[in-house]
């Protein structure tokens, strides 16, 4: 059941991965960002199945939820009719295809070679969400707060960039 | 069927980052990149996830979950500059971003 449903969400993760950078039917962002959504929800899947339901929760809220509707409100705003027409060069995707490949099939092999994981099980009752609040608010407490400070460094840096007339 | 083990979702992993990484070389469209940029960090999550599973240990779950803080801070602060970019020179295309060669 566990490992059909691994199977089910990484298929799906994957194909619309793919389809987020290269749409055969269309070069329209909207469509790419709708198939980012459907790798996120996927994602979030197996998180799941890792036993991280905190994280798929944050991956379904903050990713689908907030950070693609920005995503979508900045394609909205800005006129893309004209990108849509430019195509992907003939060169560029051959040379990219080997380039992204090679390096998979290198990862891939380091995996296989490494034994990564052999003999590990996982834990029957591992990654609940109390276990990672203690942990976030005692041994992670200082790296807690300053990704706070990070968060509003970006929304000062968003709001000064946001102006009419950069000074 | 083989039980799902650690490799399984390191494989899926990078397979995912180097789809990423293709859409970062091929596509041209800065709005796209940045969504390949997204796939990356998922990528790099779900290996930080699988780590933090099978080696019972919940240090991993926690770096992905300032790894989502760094993204959302990140991808506000990029969409603002590109808003930006495309108020001044009326493009997103990043052929078209030359301002520093000539």
């Amino acid at each position: 059941m566990q490992a059909c449903l691994f199977y089910l969400f990484a298929a799906l993760t994957l194909l619309c991965g793919v389809l987020v950078i290269a749409n055969p039917f269309t070069r329209n962002p909207v469509t790419s960002a709708m198939f980012l959504v459907l790798t996120i929800v996927s994602l979030a899947g197996l998180f799941v199945l890792l036993h991280a339901f905190f994280l798929a929760a944050v991956q379904i809220l903050v990713y689908a939820g907030a950070v693609m509707v920005l995503f979508l409100f900045v394609i909205m705003l800005l006129d893309l009719k004209e990108e849509e027409r430019r195509k992907i060069k003939a060169g560029a995707g051959v040379l990219g295809l080997a380039a992204a490949g090679g390096i998979a099939l290198l990862m891939i092999a380091v995996i296989r070679q490494s034994n990564a994981g052999v003999g590990l099980k996982p834990a029957s009752a591992e990654g609940s969400t109390l276990d990672l609040g203690k942990r976030l608010f005692t041994d992670y407490a200082l790296p807690f707060e300053l990704i706070s400070l990070v968060l509003l460094v970006a929304m000062i840096g968003t709001v000064l960039l946001s102006k009419k007339d950069l000074k | 069927m083989t039980p799902v083990g650690l490799q399984h979702y390191l494989v899926v992993s990078v397979l995912l980052f180097c789809l990423g990484l293709l859409g970062v070389l091929v596509r041209r469209n800065v709005l796209v990149i940045y969504m390949s940029l997204e796939l990356m960090l998922n990528a790099a999550n779900l290996a930080l996830t699988a780590f933090s599973r099978f080696n019972n240990n919940l240090d991993g779950q926690i770096i992905v979950f300032f790894i989502i803080t760094v993204a959302a801070s990140e991808v506000a602060v990029g969409l603002a500059l590109i808003v930006a970019l495309y108020r001044r020179r009326h493009t997103t295309h990043v052929e078209d971003m030359t301002a520093l060669k000539n």
